[in-house]
Order: C-alpha cells, then sequence, then structure tokens
C-alpha cells in the first residue's frame, strides 16, 4: 500500500471555485475533460439506444418493430452519434485532455481556452445533429453515399451534415492543442523518449486529426453544396462521379478508424506497465508503432472501395499496404504481452480490461486480414462480418481501452476508489455480452447476410438472436459502472496521491490534483515506467 | 523514487500578456506560432480536397473546363490578384512596425490591408453577379444558359467547383478582416508592444495563407481557357 | 433455399471454393492467434500474480531479437495472404473472353434482368450450370449493389456507367440475390433469386417465355426509330463512323487517345458524344440523354455487337474528303442482321 497521505487535499482542481460559471467558463484542462466527460457519456447513451432499438428489430426476420424508414433513420443515426460524438473525441478529450499535462510536467494545454472552445464547438455541432434527429432522422447511413445522400434522401442531411462539420472542428482544435503541448510544454528532463506511451499515442492520433479532419469538412461542404444549391458536382447527370464521394470521404473516414484506437491503445501501454508494474517491453517499437500506423492509415483508404469500380491496380496497391499496417499493431500486442512476463501482475479491475483489450483486439485485428483480402472482401463487404470486425475494433478495443482507462484513472481524476469486485464482475460482463452479441454475427456475415438490413431471410434468425440476447447482457455491463462509480463520488475510500503505486508524473501529484498540476515544476531524471529495484523497497 | 529536484517557480516580474501556464514569454510565443502552422496545415488539406475534385474533373472534361474558363473575364480576377499581393506586403510591413514598436505604422498598415481585403471582395461580389446575368450560376433553380450547349453538362460540374472555392476563399478572407479588426483594437489599445506581437504575427501569417490559396485559384479557375478562342 | 440455420453458406460456383479455402485458412490463422494470445495472457496473469503488495516486476527493457522476429515473421505471413488472395481476386475481376452475358438494372428497389434473347426478369435470373455468366449492370437511380452470396461475387451498381460481375455456377437450385449498398427505405426488399438449372432445363426455360424479340433485334428498330442509320450508314458515306465489326475494336479519338469500343463507350457516344469524337470525323453528333432509356441503351449496345459482315472492311471512313487511313477495300457489303 502507498505511503503517502491518505486524506483528500484540502484544495484541489474541483473544489477551486464551486459555482456554475467557475465550471462552464473553465480554463482548466482537467475541468474540461470532465464536462467532454457528462457529454460524450449523455451522447453514448443516446447512440446505445438506438443499438437497442437495432437489436430488438432484428431479433425477428420480419420488419414487424420499426418501419423500414425508421429503421433506417435508427441504424444512421447510431452510427453517427456512436462515431463522431463518442468514439472519436472520447478517450483523447476526456482522458487526453485530463492527463497529457499532467504526464509531461505541465501546468496545463498549450492553449487552455483554445481547449474550452473545442468543447463548446463540440456541443455546438451536436446540437445541430440533435435537432436533425428530433426533426425526423438521417437516413442516409453515416457515411451518407452519394448519389443517395445528394439526391435521394428526403431526410435532415444538411442539418446532421452541419452538425458533423462543427464537430469535426472540435477534433482539429484538440489536436493541434496537443500537438504543440507535446512539443514545447514538456518539463525540463522530459525528453521524447521519456514520454508516458499514452502521450506518444495521443500524439500520434492528433497528426491524424489534423491532417485527415480537414478532408472530411470539404467533403461535407460539396455535398451540402449539392443539397442546398444544386451543384452537381457527384451528380452523373452533369457528367459527376458518385464514386469520387467516396475515395474523398474515406481519405478521412479510415484514417479516423486509427483516431478511434490508437488513444485507447496508449491506455492499454500504461495500464500494463502499471499493473504489471514493469517497463514497457520494446518501448520505442511501440512508439514507433503508433507514428507506423498514423502514416500507413493513411494510405490505405481504397479498401473499402474494392467492389466500387475502383481499379485493380489500385486495388492491389491499397490491399498491400492494409496488410502492411497490421503489423505494427501485431508488434503492439506482442509487447504488452511481453511486459506481463515476469511482472507482479495486478489482478484490479484495470487488468482485466487489459485482457478484455487484448482478447478482442486480436480478432478484430486478425479479421481486418480478411478483409484486406481482396478476393475475399469481395464475397464479405457489406455483410455483417464487416459489422462485427469493426465492433470489435471499436468496441472490444476502444470502449474496453476506455473504460479500462476510467477505472484507472479514476483515483486520481476524484480522489475516490471504486469497488474493485463491481469493476472487475462488470468487465466480465462486458466481455461475455460483448462476444455473445458480435461473435455470432461473423458467421451471419459469411452466410451472406448483408448489413442495414431491416429484415432477414428465416436462416440467419438463429444467429440474430444470439446476438441480441448478448446486447442485453452487454447493456447490463455498461450499465453497471455508471452505478459504482458514481456511488464511489460519495462514499469510495479516499485515493492518495498514487493507490495503484505507479510510475508517471501524474501519480507524483495530489490526487485530485491541484488546479495548476504540480506545486513545483517537477524535473526527470528518470526513464519512462522506471520502477525502482527491489532493493529500494517499495514504490512512492 | 522520490521527486527529483523541482524547479521553484519563477519570481522575475512577467509580461502582462504571459499566460501563467507558461514559464515565458518565448515558450508562449514559439507554442502560438508553431500553433499557427499546423491550422495552416489543416486548412491545406482542406482546400486540398476541393482542388482534387477540381484536377480530376479536369483531367476527364479538359475541353468543358478550358471553355468554361475562357467565359469568366481576366480583368477582375488579374486586378484582384495584384490586390491581394500588395495587401500581403502591406500586412508585412505591419508586422516589421509590430518589431519596431510604431503604433502609428502599425494602425496604418493594417488599415491598408483592411481596405484591400475589402476591396477584393467588392470586385469578387461584383463577379458574381456578372455570373449570375450570364447565367452561369448552375444551380439555386437558376437557368444555365452556357454558349456551347453540348458542353454545358460538364462546364456546370467547373462552375461548381469554381463557385466552393472562391466562395470559401471569399470566407477566410472576411474571417481574416475580422481579426484584422481585433488586432487593431488590441494595438489602439495597447495590449501589442515590442515583446509581445505574437498576435500580429499569427494573423499575418493567416492572411499569407489565404494570399497563397488565391494564387493558386487564380490560374486553375481563370487561365486555363487562354488558348480557346471564340468570336 | 435453405432451412433451419446453416452456419456456413452453400458454395455454387467456381470461385466459391477458392475463397472458401482463403477464408478458413484465415479462421484458423485467427483462431490459433487468439488463442495463443488468449493463453499467453491468462498464463501470465495467473503465473506471475502479484502476492506482496510492494513488489514490482523485473527490470526488462525490451529485446531486440524478439522484436525482429515479431515483425518479420507476421509480415511475411500478411504478404503471403496477400499474394494468395490477389490471385482470387484477378480472377473474379477479370471475366474470361467468352461469356454469355445478362443485363441487370438496379433501381429504388428492384432488380431488372435482360437476356440477350429477349427474355426479362424481374427479382428473378436464371441461368445454366456450367456457362460463363457474365453480368453487366448498371442503376438507375443511386449506388445498389448485386450479391449473391453463393457464388461468392458482388459488385456496386452505379448509375451513369457500368459494372461487372461473372460467375460459373457449378450445381442447380435456388439462391439469394441481394442489393449490397444502402439504397433507402427498401434496400432490404431489393432481394431476389439466382434460379440455376441444368443446361437442358435453362434452355426449355429459355424457349417457354414469351418471346418479345431479341435485345438485339430491339435495338435494330430502335437504330431506325432514332434515326441513327442516316449518319451510321454502312457503305461509309454517312456522317459517322460505321458500325460493322467495329464491336471490340480499337479506335484513335481526335485528341489521340485510343480507346476499346466496348459497352461503356458506346453508352457515351449515345449520351455524351462530343466527348470522345472519333479521329477524322466532326463532332456533329446530338446528344441522346432523354430521348433513350437505360434499357433502349442496352437494346442499341447489342445490336451494335450484332453487326458484323463477312467481308473485310475498314472500320471507319472519315468524311473530310482526303484519303481514309488504312483503307483497303472501297466497298462494303450490305450488312447482315440476326
Amino acid at each position: 500500500m502507498s505511503s503517502s497521505t491518505v486524506a483528500m487535499p484540502p484544495t484541489h482542481y474541483l473544489n477551486n471555485g464551486l459555482t456554475l460559471k467557475s465550471w462552464l467558463f473553465t480554463k482548466d484542462h482537467k475541468r474540461i475533460a470532465l464536462l467532454y466527460l457528462v457529454a460524450v457519456t449523455f451522447f453514448f447513451m443516446v447512440g446505445a439506444a438506438f443499438a437497442v432499438a437495432i437489436r430488438l428489430e432484428l431479433a425477428t426476420p420480419a420488419g414487424d418493430l420499426l418501419s423500414d424508414e425508421n429503421y433506417n433513420r435508427v441504424f444512421t443515426m447510431h452510427g453517427v452519434m456512436m462515431v463522431f460524438f463518442f468514439l472519436i473525441p472520447a478517450v483523447p478529450a476526456i482522458l487526453g485532455n485530463f492527463l497529457i499535462p499532467l504526464q509531461i510536467g505541465a501546468k496545463d494545454l498549450a492553449f487552455p481556452k483554445l481547449n474550452l472552445l473545442s468543447f463548446y464547438i463540440y456541443f455546438v455541432g451536436s446540437l445541430f445533429t440533435m435537432y436533425s434527429i428530433v426533426s425526423g432522422g438521417l437516413d442516409t447511413g453515416w457515411t451518407f453515399y452519394t448519389p443517395f445522400s445528394t439526391v435521394a434522401s428526403t431526410s435532415a442531411v444538411v442539418p446532421a451534415a452541419l452538425g458533423i462539420f462543427i464537430n469535426g472542428f472540435s477534433g482539429i482544435l484538440t489536436g493541434l492543442n496537443f500537438i504543440v503541448t507535446i512539443h514545447k510544454m514538456r518539463a525540463p528532463g522530459m525528453t521524447w523518449f521519456r514520454l508516458p506511451l499514452f502521450v506518444w499515442a495521443h500524439y500520434a492520433t492528433s497528426l491524424i486529426q489534423v491532417l485527415g479532419t480537414p478532408v472530411l469538412a470539404i467533403t461535407i461542404v460539396l455535398v451540402a453544396a449539392e443539397r442546398i444549391f444544386g451543384f452537381g458536382l457527384f451528380n452523373p447527370a452533369v457528367g459527376g462521379d458518385p464514386v469520387l464521394f467516396q475515395h474523398l470521404f474515406w481519405f478521412y473516414s479510415h484514417p479516423a478508424v486509427y483516431i478511434m484506437i490508437l488513444p485507447a491503445m496508449g491506455i492499454i501501454s500504461e495500464l500494463v506497465a502499471a499493473s504489471a508494474r514493469k517497463q514497457v517491453f520494446g518501448y520505442t517499437f511501440v512508439a514507433f508503432a503508433s507514428i507506423g500506423i498514423a502514416v500507413i492509415g493513411f494510405l490505405v483508404w481504397g479498401h473499402h472501395m474494392f467492389v466500387s469500380g475502383e481499379s485493380v491496380y489500385a486495388a492491389l496497391v491499397f490491399s498491400v499496404l492494409s496488410f502492411i499496417v497490421a503489423v505494427p499493431s501485431a508488434v503492439k500486442v506482442f509487447n504488452w504481452i511481453a511486459t506481463m512476463y515476469r511482472g507482479s501482475v495486478s489482478w484490479e479491475t484495470p487488468m482485466f480490461y487489459v485482457a478484455g483489450f487484448i482478447g478482442l483486439f486480436a480478432i478484430g485485428g486478425l479479421t481486418g486480414l480478411f478483409l484486406a483480402s481482396m478476393g475475399l472482401d469481395v464475397h464479405l463487404t457489406d455483410t455483417y462480418f464487416i459489422v462485427a470486425h469493426f465492433h470489435y475494433v471499436m468496441v472490444g478495443g476502444t470502449i474496453m481501452g476506455y473504460l479500462g482507462g476510467i477505472h484507472f484513472w479514476w483515483p486520481k481524476i476524484t480522489g475516490r476508489m471504486y469497488n474493485d469486485l463491481l469493476g472487475r464482475v462488470s468487465a466480465v460482463v462486458i466481455f461475455v455480452g460483448f462476444n455473445l452479441t458480435f461473435f455470432p454475427q461473423f458467421v451471419v456475415g459469411y452466410l451472406g447476410m448483408p448489413r442495414r438490413y431491416h429484415a432477414y431471410p428465416e436462416e440467419f434468425q438463429v444467429l440474430n438472436v444470439l446476438s441480441s440476447a448478448g446486447a442485453s447482457v452487454l447493456a447490463v455491463g455498461y450499465l453497471m459502472p455508471l452505478f459504482y462509480l458514481a456511488y464511489s463520488l460519495k462514499y469510495g475510500a479516499i485515493a492518495g496521491d498514487n493507490p495503484h503505486g505507479a510510475v508517471g508524473l501524474e501519480w507524483n501529484t495530489t490526487s485530485p490534483p491541484p488546479t495548476e498540476n504540480f506545486k513545483t515544476t517537477p524535473v526527470v531524471t528518470w526513464e519512462a515506467y522506471e520502477y525502482p529495484t527491489p532493493v529500494e523497497g517499495h514504490v512512492v | 523514487m522520490s521527486n527529483a529536484a523541482s524547479v521553484a517557480h519563477d519570481e522575475q516580474p512577467h509580461h502582462p500578456r504571459l499566460a501563467h501556464h507558461f514559464e515565458s514569454l518565448e515558450q508562449q510565443t514559439d507554442s502560438s506560432l508553431f500553433g499557427m502552422w499546423i491550422f495552416l496545415a489543416t486548412e491545406i488539406l482542406f482546400f486540398g480536397g476541393a482542388l482534387m475534385a477540381y484536377m480530376i474533373y479536369r483531367r476527364w472534361y479538359p475541353d468543358a473546363f478550358a471553355l468554361a474558363s475562357s467565359h469568366i473575364a481576366i480583368l477582375p480576377g488579374a486586378i484582384n490578384t495584384a490586390v491581394l499581393i500588395i495587401s500581403s506586403l502591406t500586412m508585412a510591413l505591419a508586422v516589421h512596425a509590430a518589431q519596431t514598436g510604431e503604433r502609428r505604422k502599425i494602425l496604418f498598415f493594417i488599415v491598408v490591408t483592411m481596405i484591400l481585403g475589402a476591396a477584393f471582395l467588392g470586385i469578387k461580389g461584383y463577379e458574381y453577379y456578372e455570373k449570375y446575368a450570364e447565367g452561369f450560376i448552375p444551380g439555386l433553380g437558376l437557368e444555365f444558359r452556357f454558349p456551347e450547349p453540348e458542353y454545358a453538362k460538364n462546364a456546370q460540374i467547373f462552375f461548381s467547383i469554381y463557385f466552393v472555392l472562391t466562395g470559401l476563399h471569399a470566407l477566410h478572407m472576411i474571417v481574416g478582416l475580422g481579426l484584422m479588426t481585433w488586432m487593431f483594437i488590441w494595438v489602439k489599445d495597447g495590449v501589442i508592444d515590442t515583446q509581445y506581437y505574437a498576435p500580429i504575427e499569427i494573423v499575418g501569417l493567416y492572411w499569407h495563407f489565404v494570399d497563397i490559396v488565391w494564387i493558386f485559384l487564380f490560374p486553375l479557375l481563370y487561365l486555363i481557357g487562354r488558348h480557346v478562342h471564340h468570336g | 433455399m435453405r432451412s433451419g440455420t446453416p452456419l456456413f453458406p452453400e458454395a455454387a460456383s467456381t470461385i466459391a471454393p477458392r475463397v472458401d479455402a482463403l477464408y478458413l485458412f484465415l479462421v484458423g490463422l485467427t483462431a490459433f492467434m487468439t488463442i495463443l494470445i488468449a493463453a499467453l495472457v491468462v498464463i501470465f496473469m495467473i503465473k506471475y500474480k502479484r502476492r506482496d503488495p510492494n513488489s514490482i516486476g523485473a527490470r526488462i527493457h525490451g529485446g531486440m531479437a524478439l522484436e525482429i522476429i515479431w515483425s518479420i515473421i507476421p509480415l511475411i505471413i500478411v504478404l503471403g495472404i496477400f499474394v494468395w488472395s490477389t490471385g482470387i481476386f484477378f480472377d473474379i475481376a477479370r471475366p474470361p473472353a467468352e461469356t454469355m452475358n445478362i443485363y441487370a438494372t438496379g433501381k429504388q428497389w428492384m432488380w431488372k434482368f435482360q437476356h440477350l434473347d429477349g427474355q426479362r426478369e424481374i427479382n428473378e435470373l436464371h441461368v445454366p450450370v456450367g456457362r460463363k455468366v457474365k453480368m453487366i449492370m448498371t442503376s438507375e437511380d443511386v449506388i445498389h449493389d448485386l450479391y449473391v452470396p453463393a457464388f461468392r461475387v458482388k459488385a456496386d451498381v452505379i448509375p451513369g456507367r457500368y459494372s461487372h460481375i461473372w460467375f460459373e455456377a457449378t450445381k442447380a437450385g435456388e439462391y439469394h440475390l441481394f442489393c449490397a449498398e444502402y439504397c433507402g427505405t427498401q434496400h432490404s426488399g431489393m432481394i431476389g433469386k439466382v434460379v440455376v438449372m441444368e443446361p437442358d432445363d435453362f434452355q426449355a426455360w429459355l424457349s417457354g417465355g414469351v418471346q418479345e424479340g431479341s435485345l438485339a433485334s430491339a435495338g435494330s428498330k430502335l437504330f431506325q426509330d432514332l434515326a441513327c442509320n442516316t449518319c451510321h450508314r454502312p457503305d461509309a458515306q454517312g456522317r459517322g463512323p460505321v458500325l460493322q465489326n467495329l464491336f471490340g475494336k480499337t479506335v484513335t479519338l481526335a485528341s489521340g487517345e485510343n480507346v476499346v469500343v466496348d459497352e461503356a463507350y458506346i453508352r457515351e457516344s449515345i449520351l455524351t458524344p462530343s466527348q470522345k469524337v472519333t479521329a477524322g470525323f466532326q463532332p456533329t453528333m446530338p446528344t441522346f440523354q432523354g430521348l433513350v432509356s437505360e434499357e433502349g441503351i442496352l437494346q442499341l449496345i447489342e445490336y451494335v455487337k450484332s453487326l458484323k459482315t463477312d467481308m473485310p472492311v475498314s472500320a471507319v471512313r472519315p468524311n473530310t474528303g482526303g484519303p481514309a487511313p488504312n483503307e483497303n477495300t472501297p466497298a462494303q457489303a450490305p450488312p447482315t442482321r440476326n
């Protein structure tokens, strides 16, 4: 057990200013992280509600619960809310915002006011998108392919597109903030290769945010221009090319999935090091793997278009690069496992999320190989196999990582400990529910069930029922943390500075930290994850 | 492991504009400029997407694009190009004046830059009106009247891209005018001094970028039809 | 189709077993790696479980040898998979030279199939076993996708252009046909079936239906109705190129480019004739956009394909009055029509 104080510090960032104004106009990155936490959790619930409707409908082959129009809006809004308002912001805007200044020894991000602006931009974007939901919803799929989205859809395309456009700037500005912060605000002695891997992961993510999101922005502008002004950029009737939209769209949206997974991988690096009390094996390789994934990730977008009419030679290039981008991810998984070897492995909740992440991400990542294989992708694309693949990496990967991080840093953020038994139980419930929900989808996908189908042939029913049953288990698993984490805020044990006995600058300050993060600027003289030798005994 | 030697907070008096989370004004200036360069990188990608669409369609429909471009009057565009280049010069002179602390000069050059920017927008507005009068607006329910009917369809694509690119550019210029107004106020109120003029530099960077975008747009939109002769 | 709960799709085409082989290999690889990874995680969690709350892990930075091994071996494996899957893909993407062609048109929310001899089907596609079939497809509105899981083939069906899939069915039976690109309200209703028949049964089915005349003969009529024959004359006296024996040849355009006269080129020539004018001809052909339907275009294409003569002829003859390039025979025989 830690030998440091077990009393709450008298002043910290949470009680430094108790008015609503001090929260809504805060410049403190930690408070902004919590503003995001509330908003992101709310939008996750909205997206999850749509998921519940999908799985309820798909429990029977006939389209009997929702009309086809409503179903199309439901799956579209599920995708839009989850991708743009949950998966992309969650880890960077909450944990990244909170931890990056702490982990590098800075008082705040480089641009605190810009950080707050990012939050309000996110919020305004969400208002437009929520407006589109209540005014009937969007029915184009989150990918809003042309010409359906520009010409045929009668749904609220423009408000939703505007919401996503605005929301994109939140990500761009957050990425910009992180890049400048990591370059310019590191404490003395915190060299690049002493940085926690969480920071490296967010640096790579920010590169993608900053270079990729603007392309989504211009794509949305072009779609909106076609819809509002009648410009025919993607309209074949005037010689426009609907497939050009797909190139522009996927040029951003493929790197976007790396925006979603890299931060979660950063969390896992931290959690595995802390849970094994050991340096991450192959630190440099893991750091460069993050950068490598970001760079190569920009070059593979055409693997979403193998059957869209792109040339065979283009497809070749995209396929080989898609295979190559799998290697750095595999390297990371092997390094994490090697970190556990001869570690002192904790069995607390974060480690359960690490184990869950590694297992589910392995399956998700390996099923990506199926899809990089052009000859196989022809059969699999646009089926439930794809749906299963991306849920394995985004939910089995990103959400497991996110929840593991929330649990691991909860004591630092709130100063309280949650009930660890409940934490482990819900991790297991999530793991079981997740597999039950999504594994059958691989099977039904190979059978040929297309995605975005409201009704389906009877022989697919049993697998769909299994999936829907799994979804109810998964829902329970996701709801549990809401309760025991909220409970801990009032009744949880006081955490102390470093309840995990971990190494990292964030653990060298109080829990919760003071507004300025550190009483005195730290000077770093040790390597990342440098646990003291056994001779020295216990950790600080 | 104990917390190694920590550095006590700087006790020297600091510039009133030094934000508390920075260690020094130099760190703050460095960070701000770096941040603006990254933002400009995002803008390159943003305009780049539209330019990509332009390049692809031009490769597919070279004749329609050349013909459509040949119907755009060169003179207003050329004047605008000169106006913008001069405005970049005046902007750079404003930054220089900030470095030497000559307040009135800074204000003067900011105002001149803004006047030139407004002139650009005025001429652009006139050009847009011309397009409307000639029937070259490919949407908004308006009739599209193209002199060479066989190329009318693909010319619509050219003009769609024309309006998207020049429209976005004009929006960026309006934002630039807003930023310069803000700088004018700060200079007048004495917020800017010889140690703290990074904001002027940053606005200058932005304005130069907007100028460079136009340097690309002018030849691509106005000059590709120069070889086309029509009576 | 199938009842109960199948867990693996039927394989009813020549390419299906190859796709399945790759799939099963990858399933095996995934299972192996996942079990290995999961086992290591669990074993390490158990074996190195923290007993003393103050204990820390061993001081190990990393190992270059391991890093190289577990980077290079996966790289080699994935590149091997790449080569295997590319071979399959090339065969899927490139139809053989001789195929039985069927036209498919997707529109919200149904499939229309047209056999060359005139048989039309809606949402049902009859094909024979053992024939290489190519579907030439376009859309009348938004992007759709023709997908036959049992054949393991699909391709997007795009407005404004032609795409294709090809297959050779190996087993008689009925198989699902799905639209696999979200296309609006009744996307999941845009389904049907492929009926694969033994060759004799297929012939019987072909001749049993209501004969509306072949696509080519309908095209011949349209060719006259739209007055195409006033410019495209077999005696090379018209203002347009001779169409006899033209299909499949390579022609040079006014821009200097060479193009193959395929379905897409004929379609473009009907709808946007001034884009790709043949060298030596004036761009005087009017556009027929709005005057001819997608179906009509298919009929005209089939008609042009059917224009073969026995006499060697020069494919085109410019009407500029100067000497024609590659001219060998001055006169041509009257065209034979199917």
